[in-house]
């Protein structure tokens, strides 16, 4: 299943919102066991192909992980697009056009 | 792109065709991911994170600022922004000084204007630490975030 994302562009910012559990392997459950490591492990941006962020992250990032940045000369029309990929090869992109 | 990337690292000899995938043009430099950073991710202490990444020697910088809450009610989420007006920013990287695993982001920048936002998770009160390279130089700053209880569960 691709991991659900949501995104905002505008205004030279873009926001990306990932549902994710973001688990980093040391929390217990409510019985007392490990859960197992399941987090983003790599993020990347796109502003019209151009990579603007490509980020390595860690099941230190809070669960469902919000990422937000300022790319220069963004403007309308620009196609915005995000991709994750986490520790278990599951994939999810989102793709916007600035409004 | 991640799927030709899937396949290429699936391959034999991954290096191999990587090289050649970049020589043939079917993929740009810039658009070929770096392996995710074992060594970093899974160091335990700042000093070993930050050369991990290579950036054992960063200079303190007023050009750097970290914004975060002064107190984190929940270590689960803590808000961190990182605000600068250097120049040619082309990495940010993120750390929870006293986490079990310090590295939380190591982002790789292009066309950077001055705003990364996230969200972290901190083990207790301690420092949140940004290094970024900027202009092929590295600065660094830290931030102390007061945790009344801890988000890593470890």
């Amino acid at each position: 299943m691709a991991i659900p994302m949501k995104m905002r562009a505008g205004n030279g910012d873009i926001r990306v919102l990932i549902s994710h559990p973001s688990e980093n392997g040391l929390r217990k459950d409510a019985g007392g066991k490990l859960v197992p490591a399941h987090f983003i492990k790599s993020v990347t941006i796109t502003v019209n192909g151009k990579v603007v962020l490509d980020g390595q992250t860690s099941g230190g990032v809070s669960r469902d992980p919000y990422l937000a940045l300022k790319v220069k000369g963004m403007k309308p029309g620009d196609r915005i697009k995000a991709s994750v990929e986490d520790s278990k090869g599951e994939q999810g992109s989102i793709e916007q056009t600035v409004a | 792109m991640n799927t030709i990337r899937r396949k290429l690292l699936k391959g034999s000899s991954g290096l191999g065709v990587l090289s050649v995938a970049v020589a043939a043009g079917l993929l740009k430099p810039t658009q070929v991911l770096a392996a995710w950073n074992e060594a970093g991710f899974g160091a335990r202490t700042l000093p070993e994170a930050l050369s991990a990444i290579g950036a054992g020697s960063a200079a303190a910088s007023r050009e750097l600022t970290i914004k975060t809450p002064e107190i984190a009610e929940n270590g689960a989420v803590v808000p961190v922004d990182v605000i600068t007006s250097l120049p040619d920013v082309e990495s940010i990287a993120i750390f929870g000084e006293k986490n079990t695993f310090p590295l939380v982001g190591h982002y790789r920048l292009a066309d950077f204007d001055g705003l990364l936002a996230t969200r972290i998770k901190m083990g207790g009160t301690s420092n949140v630490r940004v290094v970024i390279k900027a202009g092929g130089k590295l600065y660094s700053a830290s931030r102390e975030v007061k945790v009344t209880v801890g988000g890593c569960g470890g």
